[in-house]
């Protein structure tokens, strides 16, 4: 075991895994994170505490996951590089470990222009395959960066994200061998709308063994109307909506329905897809939704190991 | 290259020269002309505008290229008007500016006219586009000539990110993604392997973090810099 955290045994153990996400609050309020939590609780695995996510800035994911770890729930760490240099980096991750979080999630971060501070200097000393490869070095080796030593342990057990939405296409699986070679443990990807699409790059993904290296985990995020479509599909970077799910939402009686249902279908269909390990649900400002769908996909109840 | 270079919103400019009543005025015949940012044709309508506002203009000129050392021959020349001068108003990039601060007989102010934008090349006829922050460890030999640095949103070394979208980065959809641009140029050239070793973090040291930094031109090693190797680490913080 690399961190012995509840997501790495229950993806060790061959089992398939459930995470969601949940974001800190734009203030103090920790009640904000153990609502999300207690609703998060018997429905997944581990919850990811987003860091400034979009770019805004909220409650530090450290402090969300401290706060989501004593309300019982695993977290995720989520780094974006885009705030912190490798100094501060490092120091939250010896921070994490001392505070007993195990997962950390290696990011590049929205752009700061998406934000609430436009104007911010972006940070970016490093970047997201150079963040996981320095946490596997800090495990690993135990040394910084620098080549110092670390004294006491680092576990943790290394994610990262991967969009097979993106383009160039072709270099999509390339890039996952890259994490994959900078030492990652689990991926989540970004949301699956067009399964055509993520089969197809799957299948270069397993073609290359990289299923055999590392877990992925399917992102989803749950529809909650044809305007939240139209608007991951126009305006959210690195997101696909085929026109298929707006029309479906268009001729829908209870959008709010279908948009389950269709993602219910497209988890059914994820989980028939070779080398996936698990689901990431990101249903953001929408948490009570995600006991009943992970009901509903059958992945009831959750494994206690 | 070029300095790409903008004017001034006029109100911070009348803020510098607010305690001035005498000023000169000096352009530039290089990057600047070619920005229609401080040619002579934008020098003399901010002579106009001085005037207009009250201010007195002892001279102008446009220095072929306030940037180097001919400068100070040009303010020798122009000395009665400039000495006559309170500041110097410079409409030249920001090199220029403190070229002829330096190059001043007599210390006075010189504030600048224009913003100092980026150091670009003209890629499309009027087009300009930033090539390079003088990083010191230069990496176009693994990226098929296009700076990750400056071309890159958030200077990533090892690849598009996942907002890259037909051809187009994340911020902006007039803005192209500089990896899909290497990723096209390493693929035509078939040297896309290359885009699989894992660039290791970048010095910064020796880059815009590393403090100032200068150089002594030798005549056996070319330049050498003063700040590459620091005699003792200080041990403050
Ligand atoms: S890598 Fe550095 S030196 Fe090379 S073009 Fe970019 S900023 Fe300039
Ligand atoms: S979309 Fe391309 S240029 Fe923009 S930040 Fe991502 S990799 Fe860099």
């Amino acid at each position: 075991m690399k961190a012995g955290t509840n997501l790495e045994k229950i993806l060790e153990s061959g089992r398939f895994a459930v995470t969601a996400e949940a974001g800190p609050p734009k203030g103090t309020s920790a009640a904000v994170i153990q609502r999300k939590a207690e609703l998060l609780r018997h429905c997944c695995d581990a919850v990811n505490i987003t860091d400034n996510q979009t770019a805004i800035v909220r409650m530090s994911s450290l402090a969300g996951c401290v706060i989501t770890k004593q309300a019982g729930v695993e977290p995720v760490m989520q780094m974006v590089v885009r705030d912190r240099n490798r100094l501060a980096l490092q120091a939250d991750i010896l921070g994490a470990i001392a505070l007993g979080i195990g997962n950390i999630l290696c990011l590049s971060g929205d752009h700061q222009k998406f934000g609430n501070h436009p104007q911010a200097k972006g940070v970016f000393d490093i970047d997201s395959i150079q963040l996981i490869q320095m946490m596997k070095k800090m495990r690993d080796e135990k040394k910084f960066l620098n080549g110092e030593e670390i004294s006491g342990d680092v576990p943790i057990y290394i994610g990262a994200a991967a969009n097979p939405f993106a383009d160039p296409f072709e270099y999509r699986v390339k890039r996952l061998a890259k994490k994959v070679k900078a030492g990652v443990d689990f991926i989540q990807t970004q949301a699956v709308y067009d399964v055509p699409r993520f089969a197809k790059y799957m299948k270069m993904a397993c073609d290359m063994g990289l299923d055999k290296k590392v877990h992925i985990l399917a992102g989803v995020i749950p529809i909650k109307s044809l305007g939240m479509a139209r608007y991951m599909r126009d305006y959210v970077s690195g997101v696909t909506v085929p026109d298929e799910i707006i029309d479906r939402l268009k001729g829908a009686e209870k959008a709010k329905e279908e948009g389950v249902n269709i993602i219910l279908e497209i988890i059914e269909q994820i989980k028939e897809i070779p080398g996936i390990h698990g689901i990431h649900i990101m249903a953001v400002g929408w948490e009570d939704i995600v006991s009943e769908m992970v009901e509903r996909a059958g992945l009831m109840p959750r494994p206690v190991l | 290259m070029k300095t790409i270079t903008q004017q001034k919103p006029i109100e911070e400019i009348m803020q510098y020269v607010d305690r001035c009543k005498w000023i000169h005025i000096i352009g530039c015949g290089t990057c600047a002309t070619l920005c229609h940012t401080g040619g002579k044709s934008e020098v003399v309508e901010m002579k106009q505008r001085l005037e207009a506002s009250g201010k007195k203009v002892t001279g102008w000129m446009v220095i072929p290229t306030a940037c180097d050392e001919l400068t100070a021959d040009a303010l020798r020349q122009e000395a009665e008007a400039v000495d006559k001068a309170d500041c110097i108003l410079a409409m030249t990039c920001a090199i220029g500016v403190q070229n002829i601060a330096i190059h001043l007989k007599d210390v006075k102010p010189v504030y600048p006219g224009l913003n100092t934008m980026f150091i670009g090349i003209e890629d499309k006829p009027g087009h300009f586009t930033e090539v390079c922050l003088q990083c010191a460890s230069c990496v176009l030999g693994r990226t098929a000539c296009v700076c990750p640095l400056v071309r890159c949103a958030k200077s990533l070394f090892n690849g598009p990110c996942g907002g890259s979208s037909d051809g187009k980065c994340e911020i902006s959809p007039d803005v192209p993604c500089a990896w899909q641009i290497i990723y096209d140029r390493l693929v035509e050239t078939g040297r896309l392997d290359e885009m699989e070793a894992i660039e290791p973090v970048k010095d910064w040291g020796v880059s815009v973090s590393g403090g100032p930094r200068q150089g002594d031109v030798d005549a056996e090693c070319g330049i050498v810099l003063s700040s590459a190797e620091p005699e003792a680490t200080s041990t403050k913080s």
